[in-house]
C-alpha cells in the first residue's frame, strides 16, 4: 500500500510538470482528470483501518466528480469557447517548468521542517500537497485564458486535498465534502462565467479583463 | 430559532426564482427581509438554544453581526424595491461607454439577494469552523451574480475577479482549516477535539502550537481577503463600483463584516491557547496598512463610488486594528463595525440616487447635488462627515474608542499614525463630496432628477444616517451591554 501511494504522488508531481509545460487546453483538461482520479486513488490508498469505509466513499465522490463531471463540464466550455491553445502566457513555458522545479525544492524544504503532531503515511505527502498547492497558484497568476486559471484552480485545490486526505478525515465529513461543492460550484460558476466572457468578447483572453483600474485622466 | 433565521430567507429565495409578477416578488423580498429582522429582535430578547450538536450558536459576536446583516438588509430590501422597478426590462445603453447591455432576469436577482442573506446569517451564527467555511464560500457564490446584474463587460470583468481571488482565498481558509484540524488531533493516543470554537477553547492544552499558528495564518489571509485587508483587497473597488448600490452597500456594510467574523473566530482560539499576541501584532500591521493603501487611493480619487470602495478597505483596516490593540480598543472595533456598516450602506444608497440622476460615476462632472436631489444632496453630506469621523455621528465615538485604547497602552507612534491616515482620509473624501454637492449643475440633470428622490430611495439610507446619528449621541445600555461581552469574548474589555 505504502509503495501504492508514494507512486500516486510521484505521478501527481509529474502530471503538474508536464500541465506547466504544454500549451494544449485538451491535454491539460486531461491531465486534470487524470489528477482528479490519483488524488481519489490515494485517499483509499491512505487509510486501512476504521476509516476505510469512508474513505472509500469521499474517494468515489472524487472519482466521479474530479475525474468525471469537470472534466466534461470543462471540455464543453472549451468547445463552446472555440479555444485549443493557451496563448502567450504571462510566463513562458520553459520558464514555467523551472519555476515548478524551484518550487518542488521549496516544498520539500518546508515539508521537512514542518513537526507533525503523528507520523504520516508517507514523507512526501506534505511536500506533494505543498507542491500542488504552489503550481496551482503559479498557473493562476502565469496564464491568460480563464479555462486555464480554473484548472490551475483545480490544481491548487488538489493539493489541499492531499492534505486533508491525508491529515484531516478523522474529522466529520463536511470539510472533505468542501472541497468537493468548491470544486464542483467554483468551476460551474466560472464556467457559466465563462461562456459569458466568450459572448461578450469572442474569446476567453482574460487579459480583455484588464479596464477597471484607477482612472488616467 | 435559529433554524428559522436561516430558513426564511432560503425558501423566499427558492419562491422568488419561481414567481412570475414583479410586484409579488418584491413585497417577498420585504416580507422575508422584515421577517428576519423579527427573528433577530427576538433573539435579541432571548438567545435562543444552539442547534445541531452546537454547531449553530448565536454568541455575543454572532449576535452583532447578525443584527447588523439583518438591518442592512431591511434597508437594501425596500431601497430595492424602488430600484428594481427604475430599471425597465429590455435592453439598456450603457453611459459610460454607450454599449447595449441587458439586465439580469429580476428574479434571479431577488432570489440571490435572498440567498445571500441565508449565507450571512449562516455565518454569523456556525460555530463549527468547517460550517462557517461553507458558509463564508456560500456567501461568495450567492452574491457573484449581484454583481452581474448589468450585464456589461465591465460587471463581467468585475465578477471574474471577484470570483477568482475570493476562491483563492476560501482555498486558503479550506487549508487553515485542516491545519486546525492537524492542531487538535491530538498527540499520538489523546482524543481529538472537535472543531467548534467552545470545544476548541476548553482543550487549548491539547491543541498542537506551530500548527495552531500556521492554521491562525491561513484564516488571516484567506478570509482578510474577502475582507479587503490591503494588500489582498484587489478585487473589492471593482466590484463594488460596478455592481448596482443596492448590492455595494450589502457587500461593504454587511459581507465585509462576514469575513472579518471568520478571522475573529480563530483569533479566539489563538487567544485561549494563550497566542493572543500573535494575532494582534499581524491584525495590527494589516489594519495600518489598509489604511495607507485606502489613504493613497482616496486622496485624488476620480469616482465616487470607487473612492465609498477604498474607504472600506480603510474601516476594515480600522476594525482589525481596534482588535489588534486589544484592551479598549476592542469595544471601539465592536461599535465601528456597527457604525461603519450604518454609515458605509447609506452612503452607498445615497451614491445610487446620484448615478441614476447624472448618469456619471466621476467626481468631476457631479456639481451640485444639493440642487438636483436636496434629500440626497443632505444625506451625502452628512453620510461622509459621519464616515469620516466628525461628530456628533456615531463613528467619531467609535473611532475615538480605538484612539484611547492605542494611547492607554503607551502605543504612541500606532496611535500618530491613525490619527494622520484617519485626517487624510477625511480631507481627501470631505473635499470631494463638498465639490459634488455644491455648484452649478450640469444641463439636462434637473429635468432627469425630479423622479429619482422617491421615498423608496430616500427613507431607507435616511433611517440608516438617522441610527448613526442616535449612535453618536447616545449607545442604548442594552447595546452597550452587548458590545462588552463581544469585547470580551474578543479579548478586551
Amino acid at each position: 500500500m505504502a509503495a501504492g501511494v508514494d507512486l500516486a504522488l510521484v505521478l501527481l508531481v509529474l502530471t503538474s510538470l508536464v500541465l506547466l509545460g504544454s500549451s494544449r487546453i485538451d491535454a491539460y483538461i486531461r491531465i486534470a482528470a487524470a489528477q482528479g482520479a490519483l488524488v481519489g486513488l490515494l485517499t483509499v490508498g491512505l487509510h486501512t483501518g476504521d476509516l476505510a469505509p469512508r474513505a472509500a466513499a469521499l474517494a468515489v465522490i472524487s472519482l466521479v466528480v474530479k475525474a468525471g463531471i469537470l472534466p466534461w463540464l470543462l471540455r464543453r466550455a472549451m468547445r463552446e469557447a472555440h479555444v485549443r491553445r493557451e496563448v502567450e502566457p504571462y510566463v513562458g513555458y520553459a520558464l514555467s517548468v523551472l519555476a515548478g522545479v524551484l518550487a518542488l525544492g521549496f516544498a520539500v524544504w518546508l515539508g521537512a521542517r514542518l513537526p507533525m503532531p503523528r507520523p504520516a503515511a508517507s514523507p512526501l505527502i506534505v511536500p506533494v500537497a505543498l507542491f500542488l498547492f504552489l503550481v496551482g497558484l503559479f498557473l493562476i497568476v502565469s496564464r491568460r485564458k480563464a479555462l486555464t486559471q480554473v484548472l490551475g484552480y483545480l490544481v491548487l485545490e488538489n493539493g489541499i486535498f492531499v492534505f486533508g486526505a491525508a491529515f484531516a478525515l478523522e474529522e466529520p465529513m463536511i470539510v472533505e465534502l468542501g472541497v468537493l461543492l468548491d470544486a464542483l460550484v467554483a468551476v460551474f460558476v466560472m464556467g457559466i462565467t465563462i461562456s459569458h466572457i466568450n459572448r461578450e468578447f469572442d474569446s476567453i483572453d482574460t487579459a480583455h479583463l484588464s479596464e477597471l483600474r484607477e482612472w488616467n485622466p | 430559532m435559529i433554524a428559522a433565521l436561516l430558513l426564511v430567507p432560503t425558501a423566499a429565495g427558492i419562491a422568488a426564482l419561481a414567481i412570475r409578477p414583479h410586484r409579488a416578488r418584491r413585497a417577498l423580498l420585504v416580507a422575508s427581509a422584515a421577517t428576519h429582522a423579527l427573528l433577530t429582535v427576538l433573539c435579541w430578547k432571548h438567545r435562543p438554544a444552539p442547534a445541531l450538536d452546537g454547531w449553530l450558536l448565536l454568541d455575543a459576536p454572532g449576535m452583532l453581526f447578525l443584527s447588523i446583516t439583518s438591518a442592512l438588509f431591511l434597508a437594501a430590501s425596500v431601497y430595492a424595491v424602488g430600484y428594481l422597478a427604475r430599471e425597465e426590462p429590455g435592453r439598456h445603453r450603457d453611459f459610460q461607454e454607450r454599449v447595449l447591455f441587458t439586465n439580469e432576469p429580476e428574479a434571479v436577482f431577488t432570489g440571490c439577494l435572498l440567498f445571500f442573506l441565508a449565507a450571512m446569517t449562516l455565518v454569523a451564527t456556525s460555530q463549527h469552523f468547517g460550517l462557517l467555511w461553507v458558509a463564508v464560500e456560500a456567501t461568495t457564490l450567492a452574491s457573484a451574480p449581484l454583481i452581474y446584474f448589468h450585464r456589461h463587460h465591465r460587471s463581467l470583468e468585475a465578477t471574474w475577479k471577484y470570483l477568482l481571488i475570493c476562491s483563492v482565498g476560501i482555498a486558503l481558509a479550506l487549508l487553515g482549516n485542516f491545519f486546525l484540524a492537524v492542531a487538535a488531533s491530538g498527540r499520538a493516543g489523546e482524543a481529538r477535539t472537535p472543531l467548534v470554537l467552545s470545544a476548541l477553547m476548553l482543550h487549548t492544552g491539547e491543541l498542537h502550537a506551530p500548527w495552531l499558528r500556521a492554521a491562525f495564518l491561513c484564516f488571516l489571509v484567506g478570509y482578510g481577503t474577502k475582507m479587503g485587508l490591503a494588500p489582498l483587497h484587489a478585487w473589492l473597488p471593482d466590484a463594488h463600483s460596478e455592481s448596482p448600490s443596492v448590492v455595494s452597500a450589502l457587500l461593504s456594510g454587511a459581507l465585509l463584516n462576514c469575513a472579518f467574523l471568520g478571522i475573529l473566530r480563530a483569533q479566539q482560539v489563538c487567544a485561549a491557547a494563550g497566542m493572543a499576541d500573535f494575532g494582534r501584532g499581524l491584525l495590527v500591521i494589516f489594519g495600518l496598512a489598509s489604511m495607507l493603501v485606502a489613504a493613497v487611493f482616496v486622496l485624488g480619487q476620480k469616482d465616487f463610488k470607487r473612492m465609498l470602495a477604498y474607504s472600506s478597505v480603510e474601516h476594515m483596516g480600522v476594525l482589525a486594528l481596534g482588535v489588534g490593540l486589544g484592551g479598549s480598543g476592542v469595544f471601539g472595533a465592536a461599535l465601528h463595525a456597527v457604525n461603519h456598516s450604518l454609515s458605509k450602506a447609506m452612503l452607498f444608497l445615497v451614491a445610487g440616487n446620484i448615478l441614476a440622476a447624472y448618469r456619471t460615476k466621476a467626481i468631476g462632472e457631479v456639481r451640485g447635488v444639493v440642487k438636483v436631489l436636496p434629500a440626497s444632496g443632505a444625506l451625502w453630506i452628512a453620510g461622509v462627515l459621519a464616515i469620516g469621523g466628525s461628530p456628533p455621528f456615531g463613528p467619531f465615538m467609535s473611532e475615538l474608542t480605538i484612539l484611547q485604547g492605542a494611547l492607554a497602552q503607551g502605543r504612541y507612534g500606532i496611535a500618530a499614525a491613525y490619527v494622520a491616515l484617519l485626517v487624510l482620509i477625511f480631507i481627501g473624501m470631505a473635499g470631494a463630496a463638498l465639490r459634488m454637492a455644491q455648484g452649478a449643475p450640469p444641463d439636462g440633470v434637473l429635468a432627469r432628477a425630479a423622479a429619482r428622490e422617491s421615498p423608496w430611495a430616500i427613507w431607507p439610507p435616511a433611517a440608516l444616517g438617522l441610527a448613526v446619528l442616535l449612535l453618536g449621541l447616545w449607545v442604548p445600555r442594552a447595546a452597550s451591554a452587548a458590545l462588552h461581552e463581544v469585547a470580551t469574548a474578543l479579548g478586551g474589555s
